[in-house]
Parts: structure tokens; C-alpha cells; sequence
């Protein structure tokens, strides 16, 4: 069974390096940097030379709102410039733009997909006696996971008032969950870097920011400005600052944490396979046995993307929920 | 660089789509859930401890019915040797009832016995006196000349009756 999987995947790999060997040299920044960032349209693949790609609508604010189709964009005046951003082809200045790229779509169709499985899954609970019957189907699947991150998560670290933030924390963690997943799958719905994408995870960090800050108690914002310390410490605010400071390096963090680990493991998976093309050119014994080699790597590349999926996920709504938790502390739960 | 500066128009856009996605999970989808699963969970948790309860009640009603049944036996055991003493009583009591009332009876019968045989001797005597005057009359009509003889007789007579009736 093994020795049979072996060959597969062998088997599998030998076409990709036939096909490589057709193409021209590989600019592999190019190809690692033109998968990971957004774009104006959505690049499916490239048959004989011939490129494949689904366009999309460009939003533009500039003298006025420009809407057009983003293989029509020469002829509405606008161009890309060398990082694949949109400018004006008259003045070269950059307009607002509020184009649904690669990543913008990418996001609708996860959201769309993850709010069809919770509402699917919330039906099942309306449609039937939760007291006769045993969930099934998609209820079956996703109530654990549910119940894992309410049970194990939130209301371990937000403590009393969890009820009251469970319904954003799930919403993060399935959100995040459900971009991570389809980034990995190579082809058209998923493939988009979204939670490799700063602006993605920036505005996640900056919901839980909001989260934290608005309904943190008074003894959490007694503890920023005016902190249990030395006067002299107090007078010339140097632990005010300090703390106002960690209030926003802690959704920081957040931030560059899912950011970076999302785009590390897309950039290894496109670096495993971009092997395969960059030893075109080295002929056929060196080309296939690193075909081989690469193939199996990106498997295992794969496999832990998959974990760190999850893990990511998890992770940024076990610390979002901390600190949720920290701004609820009562002074006596200190002592 | 491309890579770290957050794109505007993704940043709107991300915080329409989170919005909207944000307000439909948490009013439509997660709460019901939620719920739903503590609600059983709740059942689940009352249902154990009435469970529990109520197998601390049945063994309590065990222990019951067998003190109960303990007890029925004890008084049935009393009962059962107070019936054979009231029996035993009963049979001694008819017994000695009979008894005396077998004692009764043989007494009237040696009373009547008695009182018959007083009789028949009466009659007796009676007869043996008429039928001794009738001698004594024969007697002296036939024999009454010879004086001595008959006076030897008379005394012989007289000696045999006081001999045969000495209380009379």
C-alpha cells in the first residue's frame, strides 16, 4: 500500500517536470510573489503561453467613481505600477481603491460558505428536539468543534461574562478558520492568501482591539492610567504610557502573528514547488528526482498547513478571549 | 514594502464583509447553537441527578420491604403460636367441659341407680312383709292349739326377722 503511494505521487510528479521543461527560465520571486499578493484578477493557470484568467470589477476613486472590468483598465486610463497596484496612467498617482481584487472575492466566497454552514447548522438545532434527538449530518460535524472552542476556550479565559462574547469570539475563529482552509486548496474558490494578507488580519485585530477597549471594566481602565505604582512613576505618566502601549501591541501581535504564519507557510508550499520548474533547465535526471523530492515535500507542507489551519486559528481566539478576559477582571480575583 | 502595507480597499472591504458575516453568525447562527447544546446539556445533567435520586429512593424502598417483610414474618410466627395456644386451650377447655359433663351424668345415672334400687328394695320389703304376715297367718291359723310350740315359733320368727333387717 505504501510502496504503492510511493509510486503515485512519483508518477504524478513526472508530468510537472515534462511541463516545466517546456516554459522559459522561472523568475521565482516573481512566481511566489505573484501567488501570495493580491491582485486585479484572478490567475487560474497558463496553457501553452496562453494566460487564464477570471477579470474583475475595479472600484475607483478619483475625480469621480470608476467602475470597470479589470482587463478593460488600459482603456480607462489607469495601469499597474511595478508592485501590481492600481495608478492613474495620466498622473501616476495612486487612487482609492475600492476594486474587488483576488482577495476581496476570496473573502466573499469564504463568507459565504462559512455562513452557510453555521445557518445550516443553526436549522438543524430549530428543526429539531435537541432533547430527543442526536445531531447529524453538518450539526454532527461542526457542534464539537463549536462546543470546543465555547467550552475549552472562551469560557476558560473570558470567564464570567463569556456569553456575551462567544458569538464574536466563534465568529473569529470559524472566519479565520474557514480562510486558512481555503487558502490551501490550489485552485480557483480558495488559493487567495486572505489571512496571509496584512490588511485582513489587521482588521481582525482591530475588531478584537475594539472588543477588548469598549467593554473593559473600570478597574481594567483604573490599572492603565492610573496603575497601583509609586507616585512618581504615575506623575510623569510613564506607566500610563506604558500600558496604553500594551493595549495596542497586544492586538499587534495578533496581527503579525496570524499575518506572517499564513504567508510563511504559502510561501514554503509555492518554494517547494517552484523547485520543480527552477531545475528545468538541469536536465532530466536532476529535474526528476527533485520532482520527486519536492512533490513529497509539498505533501508534507501541506499536511502542516493544515495544522497550522487550525492552530492559528485557534490561537487568535484563545488570545483575543484572554484578553477580553483581562479587561473583566474584578480587583478581588487578583488578591 | 508590497507585503506589510495594509491595502485601503481591502481594509474596507474586510470590515464590511467581517461586519455583516459578524452580525449574521452572532444573531442568527452561533447563539442557537449555543443554546441549544446547553439546554441538552442541562437536560442531560438534571436528568443524571434525578436518576440518581431516584435509585437512592428505590433503595431506600428495598430496605423498606424488607423491614416490612421482616416484621410480617415476626407477627406472622406470633400470630401462628397464639392460634395453636387458643387451639390447645380450646380443645383443653371442651375436654374438661366434657369431662364434666360426663361426670355429670354418671352421677344422676348412680343418683337414679341408687334411688331405684331403694325402690325395688322398698317394694321388696314390702312384699316379703305381707308375704311373711301371710305366713305368720297360716301359720297360727293351722298350728295355734299347741301353746309351747307355738310360742317357740313365734320367737324363732320374730329373731329371724330383727336378723334379716337390723336398721329397719
Amino acid at each position: 500500500m505504501k510502496r504503492l503511494l510511493y509510486i503515485f505521487l512519483i508518477l504524478l510528479s513526472l508530468p510537472l517536470a515534462a511541463a516545466a521543461q517546456e516554459g522559459e527560465d522561472l523568475d521565482m520571486k516573481q512566481f511566489i510573489f505573484g501567488h501570495i499578493a493580491d491582485s486585479h484578477e484572478w490567475h487560474i493557470t497558463a496553457i501553452h503561453g496562453k494566460e487564464i484568467t477570471i477579470p474583475l470589477p475595479c472600484i475607483v476613486f478619483d475625480d469621480g467613481v470608476h467602475v470597470f472590468m479589470s482587463n478593460k483598465m488600459e482603456q480607462n486610463g489607469y495601469t499597474l505600477d511595478e508592485n501590481g497596484k492600481m495608478i492613474n496612467a495620466a498622473t501616476g498617482k495612486r487612487p482609492f481603491d475600492m476594486s474587488i481584487t483576488k482577495n476581496v472575492l476570496g473573502l466573499m466566497i469564504d463568507s459565504l460558505i462559512l455562513v452557510l454552514l453555521i445557518l445550516l447548522c443553526a436549522r438543524w438545532y430549530k428543526k429539531h428536539d435537541v432533547l430527543k434527538e442526536t445531531p447529524t449530518g453538518l450539526a454532527a460535524l461542526l457542534e464539537p468543534v463549536i462546543m470546543m472552542i465555547n467550552d475549552d476556550v472562551i469560557k476558560d479565559a473570558v470567564g464570567p461574562k463569556h456569553e456575551k462574547f462567544a458569538p464574536y469570539l466563534l465568529t473569529v475563529f470559524f472566519f479565520i478558520l474557514i480562510n486558512n482552509l481555503m487558502g490551501i486548496v490550489p485552485f480557483f474558490p480558495g488559493g487567495a492568501n486572505i489571512t496571509g494578507n496584512i490588511a485582513v488580519t489587521m482588521v481582525l485585530a482591530l475588531f478584537t482591539f475594539l472588543m477588548v477597549n469598549l467593554f473593559g471594566n473600570k478597574h481594567y481602565y483604573k490599572d492603565i492610567f492610573w496603575p497601583d505604582v509609586p507616585i512618581f512613576l504615575k506623575a510623569i505618566p510613564i506607566m500610563p504610557a506604558i500600558e496604553i502601549v500594551g493595549t495596542i501591541t497586544k492586538p499587534f501581535s495578533l496581527m503579525v502573528r496570524l499575518f506572517a504564519n499564513m504567508l510563511a507557510g504559502h510561501i514554503m508550499i509555492l518554494c517547494a514547488v517552484g523547485v520543480i520548474f527552477l531545475t528545468a533547465k538541469m536536465g532530466p535526471v536532476i529535474n526528476g528526482s527533485l520532482s520527486i523530492v519536492a512533490v513529497l515535500f509539498g505533501v508534507f507542507l501541506n499536511c502542516l498547513e493544515l495544522l497550522v489551519a487550525f492552530i492559528q486559528a485557534y490561537v487568535f481566539t484563545m488570545l483575543s478571549a484572554l484578553f477580553i478576559g483581562m479587561a473583566h477582571k474584578e480587583p478581588a480575583e487578583e488578591e | 514594502m508590497n507585503l506589510i502595507t495594509p491595502d485601503s480597499g481591502l481594509v474596507v472591504w474586510m470590515t464590511i464583509i467581517f461586519a455583516i458575516v459578524f452580525f449574521i453568525l452572532a444573531k442568527f447562527g452561533f447563539p442557537v447553537i449555543t443554546s441549544m447544546v446547553k439546554k441538552r446539556n442541562d437536560k442531560i445533567h438534571d436528568s443524571l441527578a434525578a436518576a440518581r435520586l431516584a435509585e437512592e429512593k428505590l433503595a431506600t424502598l428495598a430496605q423498606q420491604q424488607q423491614e416490612l417483610l421482616e416484621k410480617a414474618r415476626v407477627e406472622q410466627a406470633a400470630l401462628l403460636k397464639d392460634a395453636a395456644a387458643a387451639r390447645d386451650n380450646l380443645i383443653a377447655q371442651a375436654k374438661q367441659q366434657a369431662k364434666e359433663e360426663a361426670d355429670k351424668i354418671i352421677q344422676n345415672a348412680r343418683l337414679e341407680i341408687a334411688a331405684e334400687r331403694e325402690d325395688a328394695l322398698r317394694d321388696v320389703r314390702r312384699q316379703v312383709a305381707e308375704i311373711s304376715l301371710d305366713v305368720a297367718e297360716k301359720v297360727i291359723r293351722k298350728t295355734l292349739q299347741d301353746t309351747g310350740e307355738q310360742a317357740q315359733l313365734v320367737d324363732r320368727l320374730v329373731e329371724e326377722a330383727t336378723r334379716t333387717r337390723p336398721e329397719s
